[in-house]
């Protein structure tokens, strides 16, 4: 299977600090994959790089075998929609479907009017009078009817109300089965992504935290809980994700490949979000684990 | 990419375009005026153009046009062009179009910078309305104050011919990069105005005389080159005196007074001959030994000046020199776009 996007030794530093280090990815092409984190994760600087707005200050990225923004061919592969759907504000809905088919030379104008119709825009609206959600649904059909291989989406959701948030998805997911897209998107809930994607990438601390695809993560983890006793324990191939302990009782969250035959464990599945969030908790404890050390 | 350039800047395009052309359009009719009343008044016309009712209000708006264009240029065309977008967010909306940034930026600062040739046609019709009273000023028309400027003068260098628009392109490229470096327009107008306004000081003052070099020559000081004197009140001493050259449209760069051994004299001692007499003679200058008395003293004008058939020359070397300028921030601009401006 080809990769839709490959991150070496990723890094980008922002003045002194690090928006994103030591990033290593894999994203396979036709997966509709979710960057999520808390905010200031880096998400956006990840697809920044990876559209070529930003330059890696250490490490590459590949976006479909090429350096990002490399040409007008390159740019034509790769749909964008950044943080807070920019849009010219002065500029009608008509406007931007012109702009969108003069400057795309694979511009689908059926497929952007049919979108713009079915949203129910209205084609003489300025841009900046438009709806939050309208807006995001206006960068969305400039960046499809483009006819990308890869849309990137920047927190496509993060203004929308819930019911808008739930029609922006839905149009998402048609536009993606309809034209066999590949997606990144971006979002620091996991609620929005659960439902849409099949491939996840958790970002914490400037750093990817866990990535799979969804359906191997879930399957590869597990709730063991049991009598109080010391997580070394635990035989290889068992890596112990986090671990609390009560006077008598002890609840690990382990990574493994192969089932849990221990009979003193019950073993429970997790669910995506507990997930995410265990380790997103660990990326915080590492990062503010030097202070720890002082203190002690 | 044009149509979208010109879709974004059309507002302060039409609203500069329109100031001009309301200029042009009242230089074009009353040339011929202008024109006519060079053929009837001669060696008078300063004068004559000096009392005119209409004249010197449209010499004064078009001179004052010309002079603003670069800084509204660079304010309302450059700043904005890049700063814009990146205040805004857009470009990471335009610069995921199947273009390049490179090809982006060169559409935009190629539209505006064909608007700004345009714009900077008010320059060449100004020129051309005045172009009577400098025939005039270079054939030795009487002196008239303001009005008897030379053209080659730093006060008018930079108002006339293709200077202006030199400024304009330099103003205009000092403005993208100001907006590409500030991220923000507001600042990166005010950067522009500032910038472009010590420009059109600079230039003139400091860049102007080292062009070409200059003429110099020692005249005699006669009653007929002589053209007004400058004494102090209290101590009656000469401060300096006027001169005119033989060269009418000639600029004069520096104008000393000499003694004998080539040393600035001034303030030398006010002779007798130069005082009023009881008649109060005065009023209408000094009598005529007074010339011959400082000159028979030993001194003399010491002139350094530009000849005034360099006049385009001079125009030509300014105007390439600012091109040079504007091209070096332009260039500097496409280096930084391929970069992380953002």
């Amino acid at each position: 299977m080809s990769t839709a996007v490959r991150a070496r030794d990723l890094g980008k530093r922002f003045g002194r600090r690090w928006a994103l280090s030591d990033c290593n990815l894999e994203v396979p092409a036709g997966r509709v994959v979710g960057l999520v984190g808390p905010n200031g994760a880096g998400k956006s600087t990840l697809l920044n790089l990876a559209v070529g707005v930003l330059t890696p200050t250490t490490g590459s990225v590949e976006v479909l075998g090429s350096r990002p923004g490399a040409g007008p061919e390159q740019l034509a592969r790769v749909g964008f929609v950044a943080q807070d759907s920019p849009t010219y504000g002065a500029l009608s809905v008509e406007d931007h479907l012109r702009l969108g088919a003069r400057l795309n030379p694979g511009w689908d104008e059926s497929l952007a009017q049919a979108r713009i119709a079915r949203i129910g825009l209205d084609l003489h609206q300025r841009a900046g009078r438009l709806s939050g959600g309208q807006r995001a649904q206006l960068a969305l059909t400039l960046a499809v009817a483009k006819r990308p291989e890869l849309l990137l989406l920047d927190e496509p959701v993060a203004s929308l109300d819930p019911l808008a948030r739930r029609e922006f998805m839905q149009e998402l997911m048609e536009a993606v089965a309809e034209h066999e897209l590949s997606v990144v998107l971006s979002s620091h809930l996991v609620s929005d992504l659960e439902r849409a994607c099949d491939h996840l990438i958790v970002l914490g601390e400037s750093r990817v935290q866990v990535a799979g695809d969804i359906d191997d993560l879930l399957a590869t983890h597990h709730r063991l809980t049991g009598p109080r006793r010391d997580p070394a324990d635990l035989p290889a191939g068992q890596q112990v994700i986090s671990a609390s302990h009560t006077d008598r009782q002890t609840t690990l969250l382990v990574r493994t490949e192969s089932p849990v035959h221990d009979p003193s464990w019950t073993v429970s599945s997790l669910d995506l979000e507990d997930l995410v969030l265990t380790y997103l908790r660990n990326a915080s404890k590492q990062a503010s684990a030097p202070t720890l050390e002082v203190l002690r | 990419m044009i149509w979208l350039t010109w879709r974004q800047f059309r507002a302060q395009a039409l609203m500069i375009l329109g100031a001009l052309a309301a200029v042009a359009a009242a230089l074009a009719i009353t040339r011929s005026g202008v024109a006519d009343l060079h053929d009837v008044a001669g060696d008078q016309f300063p004068q004559a153009f000096a009392a005119d009712s209409v004249y010197p209000g449209i010499y004064y708006v078009s001179a004052a046009a010309v002079y603003a264009l670069p800084a509204l240029v660079g304010m309302f065309w450059g700043a904005p062009l890049v700063a814009r977008e990146l205040e805004g967010g857009t470009h990471r909306l335009i610069w995921n179009q199947s273009i390049t940034r490179t090809r982006w930026l060169a559409t935009k600062i190629g539209v505006v910078v064909a608007i700004t040739v345009v714009a900077g046609l008010v320059s060449l019709a100004a020129s051309w309305w005045t172009a009577p009273l400098d025939a005039a000023i270079n054939s030795g028309a009487e002196d008239s104050g303001f009005f008897s400027v030379t053209r080659l003068s730093g006060l008018l260098f930079g108002a006339r011919g293709l200077v202006p628009i030199g400024f304009a392109m330099v103003a205009f490229a000092f403005g993208v990069t100001a907006g590409l470096l500030l991220k923000r327009t507001v600042p990166a107008m005010a950067a522009t105005l500032i910038a472009t306004i010590a420009m059109q000081v600079a230039m003139p003052l400091l860049v102007q005389p080292l062009l070409l070099p200059t003429e110099e020559k020692t005249l005699e000081i006669t009653t007929d080159n002589m053209r007004g004197m400058r004494v102090s009140p209290g101590t009656d001493e000469i401060l300096s005196i006027g001169v005119r050259l033989d060269d009418p449209g000639a600029w004069i760069v520096t104008n000393e007074i000499v003694d004998s051994k080539g040393q600035v004299a001034t303030p030398l001692p006010l002779p007798k001959s130069c005082m009023p007499d009881e008649a109060g003679t005065a009023k209408v200058g000094p009598p005529a030994n007074c010339a011959a008395a400082i000159n028979d003293a030993g001194y003399r004008h010491h002139v350094v000046y530009q000849p005034a058939d360099r006049y385009w020359t001079l125009q030509w070397i300014e105007t390439g020199l600012l091109l040079v300028v504007a091209g070096a921030l332009i260039s500097f601009c496409f280096w930084r776009i391929r970069r992380d401006p953002a």
